[in-house]
Order: C-alpha cells, then structure tokens, then sequence
C-alpha cells in the first residue's frame, strides 16, 4: 500500500537488493522480507534491545530504524554473529557461563555484547554492564549474562579463529 | 594387557549448559513469533474503549469490505463459544457489555498484520456507559454497580483457613502489631510477547502452536469451549519467550485465533504487540492485606489474624486463588499456634490477574516478615535468634496439614547471617542512622516457605515419560513436562544419565507436542524437577534393569555385579570395562524381546488434596530460603540502591549448578523489580504505562552482587534428593528491602514499590 523504495545494502557480509514500504522498519523488514527471525520484537520502541543489530559496525534497535536507512549500510545480524568464527568464544561463553535461559534476550544480548567488545577487547566489569544497559532480560538477573562477556574481555576480546 | 577400566561419572551437582543454549545464543531457535505456515492469515483484536458500557452496535460491514481482509468475527458469528477462566465469567468475544478497556469485542483475519491493524479501525461500536467501579473498597457498598449477575454482592471468591482460637492467642500475647500492607500491580513482561497460531485440518483436526504452560489441561478445556473430542486437538509449544506463570490460563485471543482459523478455514497467527501485552496479559494479584500478630515476651509467636482484600478485577483468573499459598505463609512458615485467614476477591473494572512466579507468597511474605521484625523489636530479641526460635523444623506438621519431611529453614536463616555478618551490620546501621549525611546503609532479613514438591490442586499431579534407546546407544527422552525457560530438559536428560551411564549428548529430550508426549498436569507450582524428574528416573531405572539383565546372560555375571558409566557395560567393583553399551543395545535392538522404548510415570507424588478447610499436606517436599540484603537509602532523594543479596535456599539437593544458580540469580532480580521499580500504574481502570519507558524492568547496572549458598537436605521424595525452586527465589525480597530500609532509616514502609518518591514521601512524613 505504502510507497515502495529500492535500497541496496551488505547484509552480514552479502550484498543485498531489496524493495521495501518506505515506512517499514528494519526490524520486520529482516524478518518479514529477508526472514531473518533470529533479531527479536520485543517491544517496537527502542526500549529492550531484542532487535539489536549493528549498522555500519553501531548497534542500533532496528524496531526503530526505517528499512530505507540502511541503504548504502554495512548491516550485521545475529545471523552474521553466529556464522563469524571471530564471535565463536563470546557466543560459547554465554552458554558455558549459563547467560541464556528462555533465550529471547540472547540474540540481542550477543550482538550489544560484540559491539562493547569491538570498541573495548579488555572492558571491565562495569563498562560491561553499562554496554548492555539497554538491554532487558526477564530471566536471568543479567549477572551470568555479564559473567560470560567479562570472561571474554578478560581473555582479550576477539580470540583469532 | 591390564583391562581397560571406567571410571563412574556422576553430572549431578554439576555446571550443565542449558542444551539448547547454543541454539539460542546463534539466533537460530524459533519462537512462536518467528514461525510461519504456508497460507497463514494474521489476526488483530478490536478492545474495548471504554471501562465498563453496554454494547449498542457493531458495525463491521467496512472492515470486512477492506482489500485482504478475510474474516471479521464477533459475538454474534461464534455463538458456539463458550465461558473460559478460573470462574468461567467472560467469553472470549464479549456479547452485550464490556467490563474492562482489555475486554474483546472483535476481531479480523488478514493477509498480514497491519491490514488487519487497519480494519480494527475501520469496526464501529457504539456504547452506553455504564457507572464504574474501580476502588475495590467500594465493591461491596449499597450501591456498587454490579459486574456479574452471578454476583450480586460483587464476591468472586473467598477463602476462609482456621486453626486454634485467635482470641485464646491474643489473650496470650504480650504484643499484638497489626499493619495494613498493600501490594500493587506488576506484570511479567515476558521478553516474548503471547502469541498463537491455530489450524484445521480438512478432518476437523486442530493444531495449536502455543506457549501454554499446561498443555494437556488446555486440549481439554479448548475442546469443550469448541465442542470438540479433546483426541482431535493437538498443541504444539514452540520454545517459549519467557513464561512465570503468565501461560497457566486460556486468556480469550487464544479461542479467539481458533475461531477464526475455523471461519476462514486458513492458517491464523495472533501475536501481541508489547503494549497489548502489558494491557491485555495478567497481572500480579494486587492485595490490600491486614495483618494481626500476637507474640509472648519470651518470643513466642501467638496468633495471626488475615484479612485480605484481592482486587479480582472484571473477570476471575488465577491472580484470585492466590489464598491457596498465601494461607500457608501466615500459617505455617512459621510455628503460629492460632490462626484466621480470611480473603476476597471483589470484582471491579480493573485489570484481572493471573498466576505469577511466587502465586501470592511475595504478598503474604512481605507482610509477615515485616511482622517478624516488628514484633522481635518489641519482644527485644535479634530478628534472627527471634525468627530461629520460631522456625519450623524437620518432622514437623503444621495445623494446616503440611508434613516437613525435610526442612532446612534454620540452616537457611544461619547461613544467610553468617554470610551477610546479618546481626553486626544491623547494630551497625542502626547505630550510624544519627550520624550526618543523606545515605544511610540497611540490613534486612527475610525467610520464604514455597511448595517444592508439586502442588496437588489437580485431580492428579502426575508426569508420564518415554524413553527410547536406539541401536547406537542414544536415549531419547520424551516427557509430558514442558520447557520454559526454566533448564527443565538439561536436568531430566542429566537424571537419565545418570542412570544409564551415557554422555549427555546421548540424550535427546522431546517435550513440546501433545500428540507425541505423555500427560503431565503442566509446569507451575516449581513441580517440574521434582515430578518430571521422578518420572524419567522411573523410566531410565527401568531401562537399566533391562540392560544389565541383558548383559548379565552374556557376561556370566549377576546383574548386580554390572554397573553402566560412559557408555559401557562395566563390573561394579572394579570397573572394568566389559562391553559398549551399544554393542549390547544393538544385539538386544534385533532380538525378539527387544522392548526398548519404556515407559513410566509419576503418579502420584505422595502429597494430599486440601480438604474444604485448605487442610492437608499439598506437597510431596517443601523448599526454604532466607534472603538477606544489603542497601542504601539517599534520604535526600528517596533512591535505594541494593549492594548485596545473600541468598540461602533449601533445594534438597543441587542437580545443576548453573541452571539453579540461574534460576536464584533471575529470581532476585526479578523481587528486586517488584520491591522497588515495577509498578504497573492503574488508574481509572486504565494502565497508564504499558511500555519499558514507563514500566521499569531492573537493567544490568542495578543488579546487586549476589551471594547465594545451597543448603543441600536431600528430600527422600525427591529426584536424586532435589527440591523445586523456580519460585522461590523471587518470594523474599520485597520484604528483605523493606526490612532493610527500616534498618537505614527507621522508617518502615507498608505499600509497594519503593520508589524513590514513595521513600521520599514516607521519610518525610517522620520528619513533619
Ligand atoms: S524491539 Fe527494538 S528495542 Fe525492543
Ligand atoms: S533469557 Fe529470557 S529474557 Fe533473557
């Protein structure tokens, strides 16, 4: 119904061509068009971090960002996340330190957590916990989620493949 | 050469990753939200606009007429449907009259989201306002608009307990306190919004994709709202965005997806956006409770006198039968000779609650303990040599009925003082409150009795399993017990192992499909550990009987001479090695005996029914815990910020360390938010902040350092020992922060949340 726009963009390391209703955000359009379900609606507003992704190597909410925005952009998903042997030790550490439970933060979480790594390899606790500020979880109380990326800070951030 | 020799490997007591932690932490688990079928419509609920009308007309003729609209339904296009909930007080499609704003009028089928967003705009209802009634004070006066025919009086339920004589107790008592304590509305704010997908076969057959926690009570229930056999309704639960309690009830857009996927014949998916989901899911059940207690100089508890009002709101969910665990709190955390409970739950035009992690124990909790510190104060005992003088103990059977098989209350209030140097800080604090400067530091205590054993509040509470073992020695663990979140299936597959002696990568757990698992009654009530995990032991016991027959012919020795560990058939005494286990399972597998899917089951768990006095002892096991925490109060500003939790739970015994952990850690976290920053604004009937701006969740900054000790009493009942305790955690803390506050300043408070401006406002008003 909506006004279409063409935008060209590298999606997790692809380039990618698609036409999208000038007013639909990011978010629904990877999961809606691209069917990239592994970013997370969880409240439309900015305000939990479930849809996390990074733009141009920033983390952003995509449920507020217009899918028009990111043309000509460099856009990283969870998806781009899980297949980066580089983030392998962040996402095993999440798991291995009992960060993930119903799991529908952890997407988000694991993108926010790569972007405070990628600016800072060696930040500590609190920089930590204020990186993931924005991001809510309902079911852990954070600490082990926070536990395992203070683990892979401590380690020196990126471990080489 | 020397035998090769296998060492027992036990994974219990062990830091397990969830299994399906490297699933979800890829992005790759899909949820409800992320689950599409061929052909699939999508579903929007039109919802009241006003707080309590009648329905005049509505008009859906111009939604209808939209391009791809499919299906406009209401009242009038479902008279089949049938009334839902605890009370069976509302239709999912309201009729005549609308009691709430979250109250269904109607709703559309489209090809996507926003064109049924779209038509919702397009139905036209016209109302006749009807008098409001929104204080729950004001239920029951001369007058009242009433709600339900049903109701006259406005009364949704009452609960009435009753042990001893209150008035012989209070005769007894040296000092009687009584304190009105009011609980406010918070919701789950599961990170998952509720969503369903429904679909019929051309045979008639249902399928549901549903986050349901009680998958098997639920085909019932849609069965007779629909008139359909139960046998043609299957649920399929996709892994879940967060449960708590939040999924124990059908709330009316999950018949309401139904019907419509019947009227279009298609595919229909209904997912909340997140502010539907803060107005249209339960809530906590908000409380007005008056509490009474008596003590004697020498410390003795006396008497508790409970009058409870529960705001039911418009319709009756489980937020109203809370009573059922409130009770035991006043009646039997601790030794309370005299008691009088009384609640009611009034209907008003408010939000209605539902059951929430905890089900009434944080509201009782909260005041009880408050109870206790007060009265310490006047008796002039420490509050924790006065809570250990009247703690219960192990053997013990209250007056309502609750047999302490095992009972680790005392360990649990010793070692969270001891951990927290409790008794020194709280002199401390107390001493330094006179010194200049706004913050003041606080310590407080607080205990928690919860079910750890199941709940019998169904007609059975009862788990099945089945398990399979194929040719190469894998195990495939099929169970009625659902997974939400909570690490239930990395604890069962971990019971199997440990006795079958495989790897747990050797187990695979199926839990999610009505059609494929055995009955379970659902997970709620901290039941799953302990039901589920019995019945998988029963299962894996079974199989490892009929492996160490097997191999007890071919090896030449008695079957109590075998042992399995990682994967082998191994003598007991000394470990060596006699046969893969595999090896063995394929030569059985193609045998003519071969019977290799066993099933078993728990039912019962050796737990009563209540009777019509709420008597009787619920649960096979009871779990314990004391929390102490540690905060600061700016008494300038009103802010508290917590330093510390220093957490001891009686958990029978750790099977996962890292789930349990897990399990403590999000739930102090989670009493923390509803101690001090949740609060589900509701005024006028409507909820004023249905947003994360507005409804504070606790975020990663503001999590105190947490503390946390096992105390490990090896319930007899229990699987390998253990106790339930995904509720527990949560129960203790607003009262800890209450308590603590008054240890900072003095000032105690009885209403919830602490916010800064309620501290403000209550520090103040000392000062005036
Ligand atoms: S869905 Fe984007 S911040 Fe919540
Ligand atoms: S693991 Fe459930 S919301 Fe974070």
């Amino acid at each position: 119904m909506s006004l279409l726009r063409e935008i060209r963009f590298t999606l997790n390391g692809v380039a990618r061509q698609v036409s999208v209703p000038v007013t639909m955000t990011a978010l629904a359009m990877l999961r809606d068009v691209l069917h990239l379900t592994g970013t997370k609606y969880g409240c439309g507003e900015g305000e939990c971090g479930a849809c996390t992704i990074l733009v141009d190597g920033r983390s952003v909410n995509s449920c507020v960002m217009f899918a028009v925005d990111c043309d000509g952009r460099q856009v990283t998903t969870i998806e781009g996340i899980a297949a980066d042997a580089q983030w392998q030790p962040l996402r095993e550490s999440l798991v291995e330190h009992g960060g993930v439970q119903c799991g529908f933060c952890t997407p988000g979480m694991v993108v926010q957590a790569s972007h405070v790594l990628s600016r800072d390899p060696h930040a500590d606790r609190q920089a930590i916990k204020r990186g993931l500020e924005g991001n809510l979880c309902r079911c852990t109380g954070y600490k082990k989620i926070v536990d395992a990326v203070v683990a892979v800070a401590d380690a020196g951030g990126k471990v080489a493949p | 050469m020397s035998p090769v020799t296998v060492a027992r490997q036990s994974l219990i007591g062990r830091r397990i990753p969830k299994l399906d932690a490297p699933e979800k932490a890829s992005g790759q688990t899909r949820y409800i939200q992320d689950i599409d079928l061929p052909g699939q419509l999508h579903a929007k609920i039109l919802r009241s606009s006003r707080l309590h009308a009648r329905i005049l007309s509505i008009d859906t003729a111009k939604a209808a007429a939209l391009p791809g609209v499919h299906c406009v339904i209401t009242a009038a296009d479902v008279p089949e449907q049938r009334p839902i909930g605890v009370n069976k007080d509302q239709l999912p499609l309201k009729t005549d009259r609308v009691r709430s704003y979250r109250d269904e009028i109607a709703a559309v089928a489209a090809e996507s989201p926003e064109i049924a967003e779209a038509a919702l705009g397009l139905i036209e209802v016209t109302y006749e306002d009807l008098p409001p009634l929104v204080d729950p004070r004001l239920s029951k006066q001369p007058g009242a608009p009433i709600l339900h025919d049903r109701a006259a009086d406005n009364v949704a339920m009452t609960f009435t307990y009753q042990n001893g004589d209150v008035a012989e107790g209070e005769a007894e008592s040296d000092f009687v306190v009584e304190d009105e304590f009011s609980l406010h509305y918070v919701t789950h704010c599961c990170m998952g919004v509720s969503g369903v997908i429904a679909e019929f076969e051309p045979s008639g057959n249902l399928t549901l994709y549903s986050n349901t926690q009680v998958p098997f009570l639920h085909k019932r229930e849609f069965a007779e709202l629909l008139g359909i056999d139960p046998g043609r309704i299957r649920i399929i639960q996709p892994p879940i965005g967060g449960g708590f309690g939040s999924k124990l009830d059908i709330y009316p857009f999950e018949p309401i997806c139904i019907f419509l996927a019947k009227k279009t014949g298609r595919p229909v998916k209904l997912v909340f956006s997140r502010e539907e989901e803060f107005l249209a899911s339960p809530t906590r059940q908000p409380v007005i409770l008056r509490l009474r207690s008596g003590a004697r100089k020498d410390g003795t508890l006396t008497f508790r006198t409970v009058r409870t009002l529960h705001d039911n709101g418009a319709y009756t969910s489980w937020g109203a039968t809370t009573p059922f665990v409130m009770m035991q709190t006043f009646s039997s955390l601790y030794r309370v000779p005299h008691c009088d409970y009384f609640t009611e739950a009034v209907y008003t035009n408010n939000p209605y609650a539902g059951s929430f992690r905890g089900y009434g124990n944080l509201q009782a909790t909260f005041a009880v303990e408050q109870h206790m510190d007060k009265l310490a104060a006047l008796v002039g005992m420490d509050p924790l040599d006065f809570r250990l003088k009247n703690a219960q103990e192990p053997g013990e059977v209250t007056p309502q009925g609750m047999h302490f098989k095992s009972c680790g209350f005392k360990d649990c209030l010793t070692i969270a003082a001891r951990r927290s140097d409790y008794a020194d800080k709280r002199r401390q604090y107390e001493a330094e409150r006179r010194q200049p400067g706004t913050v003041k530091r606080g310590i407080g205590i607080a205990s928690m009795l919860h079910v750890g054993g199941g709940a019998k509040i169904y007609p059975s509470d009862g788990c099945g399993t089945i398990l399979k073992l194929d040719d190469f020695a894998h195990v495939t663990l099929i169970t009625g017990a659902s997974e939400i979140g909570q690490g239930s299936e990395t604890v069962l597959a971990q019971l199997v192992c440990e006795e079958l002696g495989v790897p747990l990568d050797a187990v695979t757990v199926v839990n999610n499909d009505t059609d494929i698992t055995p009955w379970d009654v659902g997970v709620h009530a901290s039941r799953t550990t302990f039901i589920a995990g019995n019945s998988a032991i029963g299962a894996a016991r079974k199989a490892r009987e009929k492996i160490l027959l097997a191999a007890a012919k071919v090896t030449n020795l008695a079957a109590e001479q075998l042992d399995l560990r990682q994967g082998a058939i191994v003598r007991s005494e000394d470990g060596q090695l006699l046969m893969p286990l595999a090896k063995m399972l394929r030569s059985l597998h193609f045998s003519d005996k071969a019977e290799l899917v066993i099933t078993s089951h728990y039912y019962e768990p050796p737990s009563q029914h209540q009777d019509k006095e709420f008597k009787g002892d619920v649960s096979a096991a009871y779990a314990w815990a004391t929390q102490v925490v540690e905060l600061e109060v700016d008494t300038a500003t009103g802010i508290v910020r917590l330093d510390k939790v220093t957490a001891a739970h009686d958990v029978g015994r750790v099977l996962n360390r890292l789930g349990i952990e897990g399990q403590i850690e999000g739930g102090i976290v989670m009493g923390q938010g509803y101690a001090l920053t949740e609060d589900l604004l509701v005024e006028e009937g409507v909820c004023r902040n249905p947003n994360f701006r507005d409804y504070k969740l606790v975020t990663a900054p503001e999590i105190p350092e947490m503390d946390i000790s096992f105390v490990e009493t090896q319930d007899g009942e229990g699987p390998q020992g253990a106790k339930g305790v995904g509720e527990a955690p949560a129960i203790c803390m607003a009262a800890a922060v209450a308590n603590a506050i008054e240890n900072a300043t003095g000032v105690r408070i009885t209403s919830l949340p602490f916010t800064p401006e309620r501290v403000y406002r209550a520090l103040r008003a000392i000062e005036d």
